[in-house]
């Protein structure tokens, strides 16, 4: 009677040792693998976050010259913000009305132009020569201090 | 895979049981009795000790309320990290919660992990209702837990709604209108209700700040505090006995809550975050499209599935209910019966000595069903008719 | 009402060329018009809106149809009346001098229009912006050719584009001469085979151009921008563009591939051989989408009417074919992985949104096919292929992220399953304890 309680004692030992390792060695990885990816989520990701309907340009006000034009990413879709010649800045929609190129900013003619079938615009987006059937649609273009932010027009 | 290989260490460490463990003990045992001399938590000890759960072929539901804490525990933890990047406005709110899901690590995860558990936690907390209805835990003196319990499902639904709006999407966009043109309709105080919800005569930029201020301090508050005095009065009064089981002499054994019980707990616990997690890696969170307020409503909009009975219910009234509009008869049934809810252990009291009704438990079995019924023909519907 | 009857016999007259009476009844009224001192003579001259009402009542259409349509003419809408063409040069009196004039001969109507229209300072009055030379453009038409020097009066006249009597203004859609309504305006006469019997011109020019690329954007999609019969023939100077100059027509609008086929060397090759430039390969009223099949297939004989499959320039389309199928290719898989990513719930819209940029390389890597050169096309779809690798890695990564995230999964299920089970055996554990003391307790 008491050999097979003893016996029964010191297996009862050795499982509750193997049960406790058990929950030690599971608990310690669960909590790792709780813990990794909320430490992952709080470091800040490598790209800046953007954001859409209104954007606020990766580029300051400054520097962007007379008589330039730069691309932008307005939501899914290019963007195009140019500087007149006498320092006004307009925003368009950078996707040419014919067949959806990409256009540019042409600083020798003071013109929009889209390279892929010469389409002409003036600097109020409107189609001037070449294929283009539409204006480009035209944004809002806001600056508070540095910062250009570029809205749909409502 | 790092989890992995620290995970081994970890077990290595506990499996040595060696001195350093020992000594690791040692530590961990003067620092409680240090902390003990100062806040006197031993005097719980008691408490803890004293704290047993009976033992039946019920005893499956107690872990329903617990498994409902958990998530909202759950809910409290990711929510504070979706704030981290969340931001409040119609001009941010749906590209911040883009930009969560595509850029930050595991930003999906933590995104769906709030959005499934909250419908987990809603449905746990219906569960833990009517198992408690027809168990008739409600019995004196256990009132105030029932009841804190209704203002708690209350705090649920009204959190789920809020949080439905907060991605700014057009579905949950529409929702909300039509959501918030529902007390509307409620004679004199209906369009100042609506506006308090929406903050102005349409849902707008203005009802999302509010809505964001609800779901993440106002209602967390209330509910934290109804939490609080729940939990405190079941710790008070132990666990409820149904009376099927009392017929027969009560519970033949028992079990102690701590550590035999809450083990159990956790074991849920383990299967629920085990089960979201499983979710979130295989059906992500949608996003869908950023909500416009002069585009045409799509088809096919439907409330969060737990308002679904509602919503059906009020689409199946006819227009007109008596002379009244069928809209505001519906709203009013279902105020009453809010109402006769929160009430219900007053209102289920039979005379002292006589044997207890069944009339209660019919009217519950009667609400389940009709809201799995209503539920499914919401779903079933065409979205079109 | 003396001052009415005159007009009225008079057309009867010139129309009806019948009754002595009334002949003589004219005679009479002009007789006494000049008797009458020159202050009399102004009242009691006709003026266009007796012509209107009379006319309006006339029981033959061609008489009452003049009368009907033209308060829609732009002519009458800027104050002219019937007596500014049948009477008196712009004025609305009858100018006693010039006498009533009824239909014009067709070979008199260009000089007919062209009394206003060539007259810079009068029509400065109206429309300062437009043009006075379309009737000298006309004598250079084929039709003002025929006219003129063959006496050909069945050739198109000023009328038979702009209807008199209904002549509206080019941007009126309901003109004859809207863009819209040229091609039905042209093929009134060049689409049928009677009238063109005898002329050596086909009659499948309309309906060609119905099914080309130009006329299904002008009729289908209602760009009103795409060029119409008149774009290439000219309007009031129609007649079809020399081989030499087909290059310059295109090169209007396809300015950039106008530019490359200069630069070719095919332009002199093709004069030389007098191959009309673009429509050579393209054709002309029947111009269809043109496809990078062009450049090898067999059937589409383009390349192959003067090239061998195995010579110099035939290895170049073939090259050709080759960077731009291999661009579409990158384009397609690029584009088939990240949808495939988001279809498993990926989030990969800026990729998508790069992706775009494919669109530029491809539109002018194509345009470079005009050079004939494919160190050219290669150089347009350099960019091209950048922006596909690009997402084509971009996607590739959505889907390791993807997997990694199944395997992170397995990762946590393990763990939280053995955390279940070692609790479950703890709590097995405890129970047996529980009820070994209990055995002691009772034993």
């Amino acid at each position: 009677m008491s050999e097979t309680a003893r016996e029964e004692r010191s297996g009862g030992l050795t499982r509750k040792r193997f049960i406790d390792w058990l929950l030690g060695t599971s608990l310690g990885g669960f909590v790792l693998a709780v813990i990794y990816p909320v430490v992952r989520y709080w470091v800040p990701p490598v790209v800046a976050e953007s954001a859409v309907s209104s954007v606020t340009l990766p580029f300051k006000a400054t520097d962007v010259a007379d008589n330039t034009g730069r691309i932008f990413k307005f939501g899914s879709k290019p963007g195009i913000l140019i500087k007149t010649p006498s320092g006004e800045l307009r925003a368009f929609n950078a996707t040419c009305t014919h067949l959806s190129c990409t256009v540019q900013f042409r600083a020798d003619i003071e013109n929009i132009w889209c390279a892929c079938h010469n389409g002409h615009y003036d600097l109020n987006g409107r189609n001037i020569s070449g294929p283009p059937p539409r204006p480009l649609d035209s944004y809002n273009v806001n600056v508070r201090g540095d910062q250009i932010i570029v809205s749909v027009k409502t | 895979m790092a989890a992995n290989g620290e995970g081994n260490g970890g077990g290595r460490g506990a499996a040595g049981g060696t001195t350093e463990a020992r000594g690791l003990r040692g530590v961990v045992a003067n620092v409680i009795a240090w902390l003990d001399d100062r806040v006197g938590f031993s005097a719980l000890k008691p408490l803890i000790k004293k704290k047993e759960v009976p033992i039946h072929k019920h005893s499956f539901w107690y872990y329903i309320g617990g498994m409902a804490l958990f998530l909202f525990l759950l809910q409290v933890a990711t929510g504070i990290m979706l704030l981290i990047y969340y931001r409040p406005s119609a001009e941010g709110a749906f590209e911040s919660v883009q930009f969560l899901m595509s850029d930050v690590r595991f930003g999906w995860l933590i995104r769906s992990i709030h959005s499934w558990g909250a419908n987990l936690m809603i449905f746990m907390a219906f569960v833990h209702l009517f198992s408690v209805m027809l168990m008739k835990a409600y019995r004196k003196p256990r009132e105030l837990t029932w009841m804190t319990g209704v203002g708690l499902l209350f705090a649920a639904l009204f959190l789920g709604f809020t949080g439905y709006l907060l991605p700014w999407n057009t579905l949950a966009f529409f929702a909300t209108r039509v959501g918030t043109e529902i007390p509307g309709v409620l004679p004199v105080v209906g369009p100042f209700f609506r506006e308090i919800l929406r903050g102005g005569d349409d849902v707008s930029g203005a009802t999302l700040t509010r809505f964001f201020a609800f779901h993440v301090s106002f209602l967390p508050a209330v509910a934290f505090g109804l939490i609080g005095i729940h939990v405190l009065l079941v710790q008070k009064h132990g666990m409820s006995v149904p009376p099927s089981v009392e017929a027969q002499g009560g519970a033949k054994r028992s079990i102690k809550f701590f550590p035999q019980f809450l083990m159990r707990d956790l074991v849920g616990w383990l299967a629920a975050m085990a089960m979201l997690a499983a979710v979130a890696a295989f059906w992500p969170a949608h996003l869908g499209v950023k909500a416009d307020p002069f585009a045409a409503a799509p088809a096919g909009i439907r409330p969060e599935w737990y308002f679904m009975f509602m919503f059906q219910t009020l689409k199946l009234l006819p227009a007109e209910i008596l002379g009244i509009e069928g809209e505001l008869v519906g709203i009013g049934a279902f105020g009453i019966a809010g109402v006769i809810l929160f009430l219900v252990p007053f209102l289920d009291r039979p005379k002292p000595g006589a044997k207890p009704g069944k009339l209660w438990t019919y009217l519950t079995y009667g609400a389940m069903v009709y809201i799995i019924v209503l539920t499914w023909w919401g779903y079933a519907a065409s979205p079109t008719n | 009402m003396s001052t009415r009857s005159p007009a009225a016999h008079a057309s009867g007259v010139s129309v009806s060329g019948g009754a002595a009476v009334l002949l003589a009844l004219v005679l009479t009224a002009l007789a006494w018009c000049l008797l009458v001192p020159g202050l009399l003579r102004a009242q009691a001259l006709p003026v266009s809106e007796d012509c209107v009402s009379c006319h309006l009542k006339l029981p033959d259409a061609r008489l009452s149809q003049p009368a009907e349509s033209y308060p829609n003419d732009i002519h009458s809408q800027i104050g002219l009346g019937c007596l500014s063409c049948h009477g008196s040069g712009g004025s609305d009196v009858l100018d006693p001098a010039m006498g009533f004039l009824h239909a014009p001969e067709r070979k008199n109507i260009p000089a007919l229009c062209g009394r206003c229209h060539s007259d810079g300072a009068f029509m400065r009055q109206f429309d300062p912006s437009l043009r006075t030379d379309q009737v000298a453009e006309y004598w250079t038409s084929v039709h003002g050719k025929l006219l003129r020097s063959e006496n050909d009066t069945s050739v198109a006249t000023c009328v038979d584009c702009h209807p008199a009597h209904d002549i509206r203004a080019p941007s009126d859609p309901t003109s004859s001469v809207y863009p819209k309504n040229v091609p039905q305006t042209c093929g009134r006469c060049h689409s049928d085979p009677k009238r063109m019997a005898g002329r050596g011109i086909p009659t499948d020019q309309v309906a060609k151009y119905t099914s080309s690329v130009h006329g299904k954007l002008l009729l289908e999609k209602g760009d009103v921008s795409a060029p119409v019969c008149n774009t290439c023939h000219g309007n009031h100077g129609a007649a079809p563009p020399g081989l030499s100059s087909v290059r310059n027509v295109c090169g209007n609008c396809h300015t950039v591939m106008a530019e490359n086929f200069d630069q070719s060397g095919h332009e002199r090759l093709f004069a030389d051989q007098d191959l009309p430039g673009c429509a050579t390969c393209h054709n002309h009223h029947d111009i269809q989408p043109a496809s990078d099949e062009m450049l090898v297939s067999r059937t589409e004989t383009v390349c192959r009417k003067c090239h061998e499959e195995a010579d110099t320039a035939g290895m170049q389309f073939l090259e050709i074919k080759g960077v731009l199928d291999s661009l579409t290719h990158a384009a397609d898989s690029a584009r088939e992985v990240l949808d495939h990513a988001e279809n498993l719930g990926m989030e990969v819209s800026t990729a998508l949104f790069e992706l775009q940029d494919v669109t530029n390389a491809e539109t002018r890597s194509r345009n470079a096919i005009h050079t004939f050169s494919a160190a050219a096309v290669r150089k347009e779809a350099a960019p091209g292929f950048e922006v596909t690798s690009n997402a084509l890695t971009r996607g590739d990564d959505a889907l390791a992220e993807h997997t990694y995230r199944r395997e992170g999964l397995a990762v946590f299920t393990l763990f939280v399953l053995l955390l279940m089970t070692g609790l479950i055996l703890k709590i097995r554990a405890g129970e047996s304890e529980e009820a070994r003391d209990e055995q002691h307790s009772s034993s």
